[in-house]
């Protein structure tokens, strides 16, 4: 049986206790995403700021469980000055660790590159891992990625 | 007379374990335990009844129907209908309001139209509506909150002017709020507008006399009351009935059908098309004869009793920390104890609670204008029934201290 310490990992508790990157961007200039979880009303607004190739500012505002806040501040500061490529490449793994089922996250990411890089080193976001073992929280641990990603995705466009 | 006070064992389910903890169920305001009243009523049906009702002239098939009669005379009585036939069977509560947008107000909502309903009411007394609104252009008016998780009322006769169909929950499933449905409906009468009463909170834990109420409609669902799950209940008079429209066509429903037509048949079977769910149904039978044993007043009066331990112990243990939504009276108020605690979100409390073995619900209960009004995201909602003891209480209030310290800042 999984503990309550598989899920609320020290770092979490540190990440959502003291969140980092809180704010938001004057938009525009920068993109603003709001993302919900509909199950539990979770709300994050995430706006960035890119010169073309990366992410030179980030920040993360909304309202939400310690997963979804944490899981925010970790994401804002594993981006920050990240090329796009690399970003959606931390987020696509970071989406494989959190699916129970190898390559749904293939299918869900509107990815042409398929696989997760297994070599890609999460740092931080490690602490996440547990979450997958409960699994009514991955919403709340994805819910910032997929607005990011969705920002990236009109930022593309 | 009381409660039993071993009645837990009448309800298999809490006698298992949680993560090696004995469950503790405090989610009945989501769906409550059942007894083994209803379970042996459903599981005898099927293994010595079981056959399709109102068609085969054989033995079983009549005793199947007129254990699905029986059900539906039972569940008249015990909400004090004029007649079994005022009694229609539904999915659950939401398709019963569905059922009045779709028939009542396709038939009597257009465009210069108004319906009144509450900041508080489920999604299942509000997106019907918003639904038919879209076709229909009519307007939905709502009665605000006011002081202390009661609706504020003041200006209740000027909203109701041109209101058609006055549409309250009798208790609110997040705040706990008993509304004065009786005041409600008299002023909608006087209006000239019909009064539907949303009973999916009140039925369960409180004598329900629609003659007493004076409503017009009342929408409830069975697996609140100790029932299953797939049967709920439209209730209305028999003249409203009459006139309204078939809602889903098909078998049943009808007494005639040519190529040029189909003639209706007469109320409930009107509105029951297909082959009913006849286990489920029997089942709800069992649920009020097992409820009206008890007594609801008993069942009232218990909760009444629990409630007032649980507000005494949760501020004894955690003064300030804690925050019940709604009424602060418990006399205006059920058992549905909406916890705001420090800062600790709705879904971490659940989370840990869940660890002690403790089912409580987070998030926004299906009452999204509710909470933007109220100016939360989610609330962690402990809800208490017929079975939930002071000692259920006692290891809430305990395990809570636990998710304070955890996210203490
Ligand atoms: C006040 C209220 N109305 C309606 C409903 C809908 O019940 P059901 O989901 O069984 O249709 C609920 C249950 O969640 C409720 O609490």
């Amino acid at each position: 049986m999984p503990g309550l310490e598989d899920l609320y990992r020290e770092i979490i508790l540190d990440h959502y206790r003291n969140p980092r990157n809180q704010g938001e961007l004057e938009a525009p200039p920068a993109h603003r995403i709001e993302g919900f979880n509909p199950l539990c009303g979770d709300e994050v607004v995430v706006t960035f700021t890119t010169d073309g190739t990366s992410i030179t500012d980030v920040k993360i505002a909304g309202h939400g469980c310690s997963i979804s806040q944490a899981s925010a501040s970790m994401m804002s500061a594993a981006v920050l000055g990240k090329s796009t490529t690399e970003i959606r490449k931390i987020t696509q793994t970071f989406k494989a660790m959190m699916s129970i089922h190898e390559g749904e996250m293939a299918e869900e990411s509107n990815e042409k590159t398929s696989l997760p890089q297994p070599d890609l080193s999460l740092g931080d976001l490690e602490a996440l891992r547990g979450v997958v073992k409960f699994p009514v929280r991955i919403k709340c641990a994805t819910l910032p990625w997929n607005a990011l990603l969705s920002g990236l995705d009109e930022v593309s466009q | 007379m009381t409660i039993p006070s071993n009645i837990k064992e009448q309800f298999p389910l809490l006698s298992r374990t949680v993560h090696g903890k004995p469950i503790v169920y405090l989610d009945s305001a989501a769906s409550s335990q059942k007894p083994d009243a209803v379970l042996s009523a459903m599981d005898t049906y099927y293994k010595q009844v079981n056959a399709n009702v109102h068609r085969g002239a054989y033995a079983i098939a009549a005793e199947a129907t007129e254990q699905m009669e029986t059900a539906r005379s039972d569940i008249a009585r015990f909400i004090n209908a004029d007649s079994a036939n005022e009694i229609i069977f539904t999915k659950n509560a939401t398709e019963a309001f569905n059922l009045v947008a779709r028939s009542w107000g396709v038939r009597n909502l257009g465009e210069d139209d108004a319906i009144l309903i509450t900041d508080m009411e489920h999604h299942a007394n509000i997106v019907p509506w918003q639904i038919l609104a879209e076709d229909r252009g009519f307007e939905i008016r709502w009665i605000p909150l006011g002081e202390d998780g009661t609706l504020d009322l003041t200006d209740l006769d000027e909203l109701l002017k041109g209101v058609k169909l006055c549409s309250v929950t009798a208790m609110s499933n997040v705040l706990g709020t008993l509304n004065p449905i009786r005041k409600i409906s008299d002023a909608a009468h006087a209006a000239g507008a019909l009064m539907l009463m949303d009973g999916s909170q009140y039925v369960p834990h409180l004598p329900t006399d629609v003659a007493d109420l004076d409503v017009d409609f009342m929408c409830f669902t069975g697996h609140k009351m100790c029932g299953p799950t797939g049967i709920g209940v439209l209730w209305a008079r028999a003249e409203i009935l009459d006139a309204m429209p078939p809602f889903l066509g098909g078998g049943e429903m009808i007494l005639d059908v040519k190529k040029s037509g189909f003639v209706a048949n007469e109320i409930p079977h009107k509105f029951e098309a297909g082959t009913p769910p006849i286990a489920e149904i029997i089942g709800l039978g069992a649920a009020v004869r097992f409820l009206d044993s008890l007594g609801m007043k008993n069942i009232r009066e218990h909760e009444i009793s629990l409630t007032e331990y649980a507000f005494m112990k949760l501020k004894e243990c955690h003064g300030d920390d804690i925050q019940i939504h709604g009424p602060s009276t418990i006399d205006s108020r059920g058992g549905v104890l909406s916890i705001a605690y420090k800062d600790v979100h709705p879904h971490d409390i659940s989370q840990v609670l869940d660890q002690h073995g403790i089912c409580v619900r987070a998030g926004h209960h299906c009452a999204k204008p509710l909470m933007r009004e109220l100016g939360v995201g989610a609330t962690a909602r402990a809800s208490l029934y017929l079975y939930n003891t002071e000692s259920d209480i006692d290891i809430l209030a305990e395990a809570l201290g636990e998710a304070g310290e955890l996210f203490a800042f």
